[in-house]
């Protein structure tokens, strides 16, 4: 089954702030989906609201499925990746082992994963000695390799070099191949252009355009929009 | 400093010449303290652990409670386990009174506030590192306490340990429960405290030379054990 959500007028707020919203959105993740937008726009906050580990202040967002399995569905690598106090092999293996895969099997998906992120020989080190690229490499193999439909990424390439980039970019675009989703925030023009299928454009909390990523980025349908896209400050 | 060189000769003594009666007590020491460290652990470091990632509405006096239950007077859980284990009181058909059981039972009262305090606050820590994680991961409450028992396991063995030094010095409440009874319930803080009252210093100081070796030794011997302090490990 196609997971879908709809959002209805969702609204977060912090200490009487509001942070994201009113949105009401059908999202429908097929490819890879790029939420553009300066910071503070509120992408952070709606890949959360999305994954469900952010209250809403008002509205309701559901998924196609239950709750329960949504989330099963779904995996979230966060823009500084949190290493488990263990080795890497424990930190792929984590997600398994929470969903009780056979130990072989587990041992199997593993090898497989350190050798796809180029880690295989430092499967014995302890994930949080790694470098930036490293743990951000393996924040998103421990996300993919559960092989989840949806995958919400944040700004997996903030502060990474150009090399680490690359190769992050290169393990989204074969996991959206082997039919994984990816929702992912940027506020890199060029990266959203690299890899979007379809971008969301948010500003201030709300969603300002949403559209397929070839139109988006020739013919914006916002003055907001249009601005970022020409790298003009947008608030 | 007579009497430390003396107590020091007489514990050098005691120990290469294998003093029966020392062997004993100290047996029953590490009995009776391992046994109250091993049951207070299974209660605090869940406890502890569970108090740090659960919101509940008296989550906060629950804390305030705990770490003022640190400081519990030993003589006065001495002399509330004696009430409820004595003839007349509640539990005094169990015949526990003046047994081992009974001093395992005192320790770990006293000991349990101080493990789950200490764990409370390291697993806040690591818990406060984790939450997102293992809230995206859709993890259940069980599985994130073993979670952070597991990766704080350095943590919660220094949480562990400060129980056991607590339990292996303790005096007030294992004598009132205890009895201090030769061959029974004599254990090395109480045979300090006798031969101190006999005024036999030399002996007490020898005692007390071997409950500080004692301690260093279980110290020492678990932080080998559990590897703790090498490199690239935690």
């Amino acid at each position: 089954m196609t997971l879908t959500a709809k959002l209805k007028d969702v609204c977060v707020k912090r200490q009487h702030k509001t942070i994201l919203g009113p949105i009401s959105y059908d999202l429908n993740p097929a490819g890879i989906t790029i939420v553009l937008g300066p910071n503070g726009a509120g992408k952070t906050t709606f890949l959360k609201v999305l994954h469900g580990v952010e209250r809403l202040s008002s509205g309701h967002m559901t998924w196609s499925v239950s709750d329960d399995e949504a989330r099963a569905s779904q995996a979230y690598v966060f823009q500084s990746p949190i290493m488990l106090r263990r080795t890497v092999r424990q930190n792929l293996a984590f997600p398994l082992q929470l969903v009780g895969m056979p130990k072989a099997q587990i041992a199997e998906r593993v090898e497989s994963w350190a050798q796809k992120i180029g880690l295989a020989q430092a499967l014995e080190v302890s994930a949080p000695r790694l470098s930036g690229g490293e743990k951000q490499k393996l924040a998103l193999a421990r996300a993919l390799i559960r092989e989840p439909k949806v995958v919400f990424l944040d700004e997996p390439c903030a502060n990474l070099d150009g090399r680490s980039t690359r190769e992050i970019e290169a393990l989204l675009i074969k996991a959206n191949e082997a039919g994984t989703s990816i929702i992912m925030t940027t506020h890199h023009i060029g990266q959203a252009k690299r890899l979007a299928e379809n971008v969301i454009f948010l500003l201030d909390g709300k969603i300002h355009d949403s559209d397929a990523a070839a139109s988006f980025f020739t013919t914006s349908r916002t003055a907001e929009a249009g601005a970022f896209l020409a790298g003009d400050i947008v608030e | 400093m007579n009497d430390i060189w003396a107590g020091l000769g007489s514990a050098f003594w005691l120990i290469v010449t294998g003093d029966p009666d020392l062997i004993e007590i100290t047996l029953r020491s590490l009995q009776v303290s391992v046994s109250a460290l091993v049951i207070a652990s299974l209660i605090a470091l869940p406890f502890g652990t569970w108090l740090a990632i659960r919101r509940f509405r008296f989550r906060r006096a629950t804390i305030a409670a705990l770490n003022a239950l640190m400081g519990l007077p030993p003589v006065v859980v001495g002399l509330i386990v004696y009430l409820l284990l004595s003839r007349s009181g509640p539990f005094g058909v169990l015949g526990l009174l003046f047994t081992p059981t009974a001093m395992i039972i005192a320790q770990v009262i006293i000991i349990t506030p101080l493990i789950a305090s200490i764990t409370h606050q390291a697993m806040r820590e690591l818990w406060a590192e984790y939450h997102d994680l293992l809230i995206s991961l859709n993890t259940s409450n069980w599985q994130r306490v073993r979670t952070l028992i597991y990766d704080g396991r350095r943590a919660l063995l220094t949480a562990s340990l400060a129980g056991f030094g607590r339990a292996i010095g303790e005096v007030g409440a294992i004598m009132i429960v205890g009895g201090n009874i030769d061959h029974a319930t004599r254990v090395l803080t109480t045979a300090i405290a006798l031969e101190t009252g006999k005024g036999d210093f030399a002996l007490a100081l020898g005692l007390g030379f071997v409950l500080i070796a004692l301690a260093l030794i279980v110290n020492f011997a678990i932080h080998v054990l559990s590897r703790t302090e090498r490199e690239g490990r935690w």
